[in-house]
């Protein structure tokens, strides 16, 4: 790929973002965070774990927000500034790995899948219906049993399940490419079945893709979340769920608003953002919403 | 021996009814027979037309000589060797001699890919390397196919008018140097006014690049103006074939005779023979015994006529009719 | 005189521009009479039908001298009198695709008498009479007035929509490319039950016939008209219309088009494409891709007029009509104009 042609299919995806305010918005949102995660340690001003202590020299427990910290201190007496920016790097890596390599195993299942078509695609698809019924929590749940709790665990135990709706959806549109006079066309002028799924029919179901990558981010996120609220995660790597998980055993909840406000609002935040850049590849994906 | 030799051709789809039909009333799985029993041979150098309506076959004709569907039955011989039994390796070369051009000009070409790397797919895919060699090939054959290759390489199939369109079809088509072109019904999708050079451009080409074409369509009028000899195909079987101008002057089937005077004619003062056949076109499905068009035909009389499927004999010099009555 | 146009426009507001889709169109159709429009795509053929009809957007503006039906000016009626009053009942319309007109999952019968129903006064009964005897006109057994359209082929489904529009015994249908797509045995038997149709009716029909195909308006019309970029180029009785055409464009066409009785006639084809229909652009439409453009063509706006009784064409230059008759059969005559393009 010629540079100009990169550059070239850069400025038309951001520009597909920017064409309306939501999209503008979840992306700067998302690079918000991005860059937080990114400079984590240099914008933490204390360590997540250090127990601090006020001016006064007594430790800061269960401290709402002041100047001092800025949002407020935890049971332990930590700086939840500091948890929540060192959590932000935990989840957009979990976020990130995960939704990709789910997508990566979706999208290559559904297009196997959708071109190829029978024997192969009744046993995937079969693999996927079996997939569906498996839920998230009881499989982290014994993945965790089994190996003890990691990092990446979480990873696996997420890449497993969030993969089957992407694969589902671009089974379908592949199988609806696949019949078009084009695909025939490249049969016909000689391109191998490996050519044609990822040179010919690929790009053209990107933007549904990206739209599908956007979710599976957005919802390894949420199931990141939701384990460690459930205390399933690493307890080496603190993530929003997990500062949940802490709140909710301390039985502060009802009392420390701000050590539960933060994080919720961070991953609605996160998770919307995701969502409005999906919005903006649907119009892509599926022309017809353009018109109001 | 010509370049193409297709004997006793067959493709035949089944449909399965539902399990109850199955099961309850014991009902055999329906066969279409899209193309049932079709033999021709093409001359190295001709443009052979094949006429039609919908359901005839013509189409699954083209797929079955392009590899793009398998036989039930019969064969296919290019240059004396039977198709069925390529490998890999013989199959891409035979893809490279073997070339169609589809109707469509507004579905036939990949929506995301430009001028340029459409026409240069074919040899991508198969493997020439060169990015100078694939240039230089890409832009003789645009220019080949009146297009200019600095105006045009860098557009995409949405900026492109459909005369254009179809002219890069026919550039991706001619990129390899096929010595067989397959032109499914290449102007049916473009505007009057273009059709003629589309025509022009096929014919010419043909003829510099010495390349055979099979020219399949339900217009009899563009057939009878460029193709040399006439294959008239019903259901799935082959009616008369001969030169275009016999069978055009002197259709000796009735179905042939039935199609030539149904044809308008662009002149208002020209009085229009009517066809004298009944009942609707019906689907190649679970044909009945003897000729196909019997049930239609308005001298299907003999008593073979609705037992005996009619041989392809040659009625007249070089005129081969499926008929009972010749 | 039964449908009287005279300057017929329709302009939409697109987000590039002004569409001037139909732009300044004039004919008229008498009573019992086959009226052709001819043109291909983009010419706004469409359009005009759908302008006859008020199938366009509200958002389209639509303004001509005289757009009248039996005398009645038709832009000045309501929506609700034009529905009650013209639609189906005098002007009837057989749309393109017909195919795809019919309501997959309800039985064909059912569709026309509730056509019927909608805009007359006739109970169920008397409705569900007249459909079969319309299917009986077409050629249809009237047991397939219980037929779901999925189980009629494409001619059947056309000839089902050609009685629908017959229902309430207009006097004027239009039909949008009534043969297109449709098998050469197919649509002769159409156009053959058309002529039958309108020989035995008792209330006299005509029809507007618009298609691109050539041969059909040339079997089936009395007048033609050959519509280019929005505008009428040329009108005249059909042997007229063929035999002396006036128009450039008229005569590109007679070569584009192969027939089967001159297999060796030499088809040219005219270069270029149609221009964009937004914007102003002064003179006449076909000026850039016409072999015999002079520099005024661009400038000069071609009035409509009559060249010969009853035939009307759009150019500045049918003085000179002999030598383009003439020249119009030499391929190399249009190739000139390949480099304007």
């Amino acid at each position: 790929m010629i540079p100009g042609r990169v550059h070239e299919i850069l400025v038309s995806h951001v520009r597909i973002i920017t064409r309306h305010k939501f999209g503008t918005f979840g992306a700067l949102i998302l690079v918000f965070f991005g860059l937080v995660a990114l400079f984590a340690p240099l914008l933490a001003p204390h360590d997540a774990w250090e127990t601090l202590k006020t001016a006064e020299g007594r430790v800061a427990i269960l401290k709402p927000p002041s100047s001092e910290f800025p949002l407020g201190t935890t049971m332990m007496g930590r700086d939840i500034l500091s948890q929540m920016i060192y959590s932000t790097r935990t989840t957009v890596v979990i976020g990130l790995t995960a939704g990709l390599i789910s997508i990566l195993i979706g999208a290559n299942i559904g297009l196997l899948s959708g071109y190829y078509g029978g024997k192969l695609d009744e046993s995937l698809m079969r693999f996927t219906d079996i997939i569906y019924g498996m839920p998230f929590v009881p499989f982290l749940i014994v993945l965790i049993a089994l190996f003890g709790r990691s990092l990446w665990f979480v990873i696996i135990a997420i890449c497993c399940i969030v993969w089957r709706t992407s694969a589902r959806v671009i089974r379908a549109q592949t199988l609806a490419i696949r019949q078009r006079q084009f695909i025939q066309a490249a049969k016909a002028r000689g391109c191998s079945d490996f050519r044609i799924i990822y040179s010919h029919i690929l790009p053209n179901i990107l933007p549904l893709l990206l739209l599908y990558t956007a979710f599976n981010i957005a919802w390894s996120v949420l199931a990141e979340a939701s384990a460690s609220f459930l205390g399933f995660s690493d307890p080496n790597n603190l993530s929003w769920g997990g500062m949940l998980y802490e709140l909710w055993i301390s039985g502060k909840i009802r009392t420390a608003w701000w050590w539960f406000a933060w994080p919720s609002i961070c991953i609605v935040l996160l998770v919307s953002a995701l969502v409005f850049i999906s919005r903006a590849y649907e119009e892509v994906a599926n022309p017809r919403l353009k018109q109001r | 021996m010509g370049i193409l030799e297709v004997e006793k051709l067959r493709k035949h789809f089944y449909l399965n009814p539902g399990f109850l039909s199955r099961v309850v009333s014991k009902k055999k799985p329906s066969v279409i027979k899209a193309v049932d029993g079709v033999s021709f041979g093409i001359e190295a150098g001709e443009i052979l037309g094949i006429a039609g309506e919908s359901g005839c076959g013509k189409s699954t004709t083209c797929s079955l000589i392009t590899k793009l569907l398998e036989p039930t039955a019969g064969a296919i011989r290019y240059k004396g060797q039977d198709i069925s039994q390529l490998g890999k390796k013989d199959l891409k070369a035979y893809r490279q001699q073997v070339q169609i051009i589809f109707q469509d000009p507004y579905e036939s070409l990949n929506p995301r890919f430009t001028t340029f790397d459409l026409v240069a797919e074919p040899l991508r895919a198969m493997g020439i390397a060169g990015k100078r060699e694939i240039q230089e090939k890409v832009f003789s054959t645009l220019e080949l196919a009146g297009l200019k290759p600095e105006e045009y390489q860098n557009r995409y199939p949405h900026q492109l008018s459909g005369g254009e369109r179809q002219r890069v079809g026919i550039a991706s088509a001619l990129v390899l140097g096929p010595e067989l072109v397959i032109a499914d019904e290449p102007v049916s999708m473009l505007d009057v006014s273009i059709r003629a050079g589309i025509l022009d451009l096929i014919r010419d080409l043909s003829v510099r690049l010495r390349f055979t074409c099979i020219f399949v369509s339900h217009d009899l009028s563009i057939l009878s103006n460029i193709s040399e000899r006439l294959m008239i195909m019903y259901l799935g079987k082959v009616m008369e074939l001969g030169t275009t101008r016999d069978v055009i002057a002197e259709p000796l089937h009735p179905y042939a005779q039935a199609l030539i005077s149904a044809v308008p004619i662009p002149d208002p003062s020209y009085k229009r023979p009517r066809p004298n056949i009944k009942g609707e076109v019906s689907q190649p499905i679970d044909p009945p015994p003897g000729c196909r068009f019997h049930s239609r035909c308005p001298q299907g009389i003999m008593e073979e006529c609705g037992t005996v499927d009619p041989p392809l004999n040659e009625a007249k010099p070089g005129h081969f009719v499926a008929c009972h009555l010749y | 005189m039964l449908l009287d146009i005279n300057n017929l426009k329709a302009h939409y507001q697109t987000e590039t521009g002004m569409v001037k889709a139909v732009d300044g169109v004039s004919f008229s159709i008498g009573e019992d009479e086959v009226f052709g429009l001819a043109g291909e795509s983009g010419c706004g053929k469409s359009t005009l039908i759908r302008t006859l009809m008020r199938l366009i957007p509200d958002s389209a503006r639509v303004s001509a001298d005289r757009l009248a039906f039996r005398g009645q000016d038709l832009l000045a009626m309501s929506d609700k009198q034009y529905r009650e009053k013209i639609l189906w009942t005098e002007i009837s319309l057989v749309p393109q695709s017909a195919m795809n007109s019919l309501n997959p999952v309800h039985r064909v019968g059912d569709q026309i008498v509730e056509a019927i129903l909608a805009h007359s006064k006739m109970s169920r009964r008397e409705a569900a009479e007249r459909a079969v005897s319309l299917f009986e006109g077409v050629g249809l057994q009237s047991g397939l007035t219980r037929s779901y359209p999925h189980e009629f082929s494409g001619g059947m489904r056309q000839r089902a929509m050609i009685a629908m529009s017959l229902a309430l015994d207009p006097s004027l249908i239009v039909m949008d490319e009534p043969t297109t797509g449709l098998d050469v045995l197919v649509q002769e038997r159409i156009l053959r039950k058309l002529a039958e149709i309108r020989k035995q009716v008792k209330k006299p029909k005509s029809i507007l016939l618009i298609t691109h195909d050539i041969s059909v308006i040339a079997e089936m019309s009395n007048r033609i008209g050959i519509m280019y970029a929005g505008r009428l180029m040329e009108s005249a009785p059909s042997l007229e219309l063929f035999n002396a055409p006036f128009h450039p464009y008229t005569l590109g066409l007679k070569n584009a088009f192969p027939s089967i009785k001159a297999p060796d006639r030499q088809l040219i084809s005219i270069p270029g494409s149609p221009p964009n229909l937004i914007g102003d652009i002064p003179g006449c439409m076909f000026a850039k891709r016409c072999p015999f453009a002079i520099s005024d063509c661009s400038h000069v706006f071609p009035e409509f007029k009559e060249v010969a009784p009853g035939h009307f064409a759009a150019c500045i230059r049918t003085d000179h009509v002999d030598e383009f008759r003439q020249q119009a059969g030499d391929k190399r005559t249009w190739e000139s104009s390949k480099s304007k393009n």
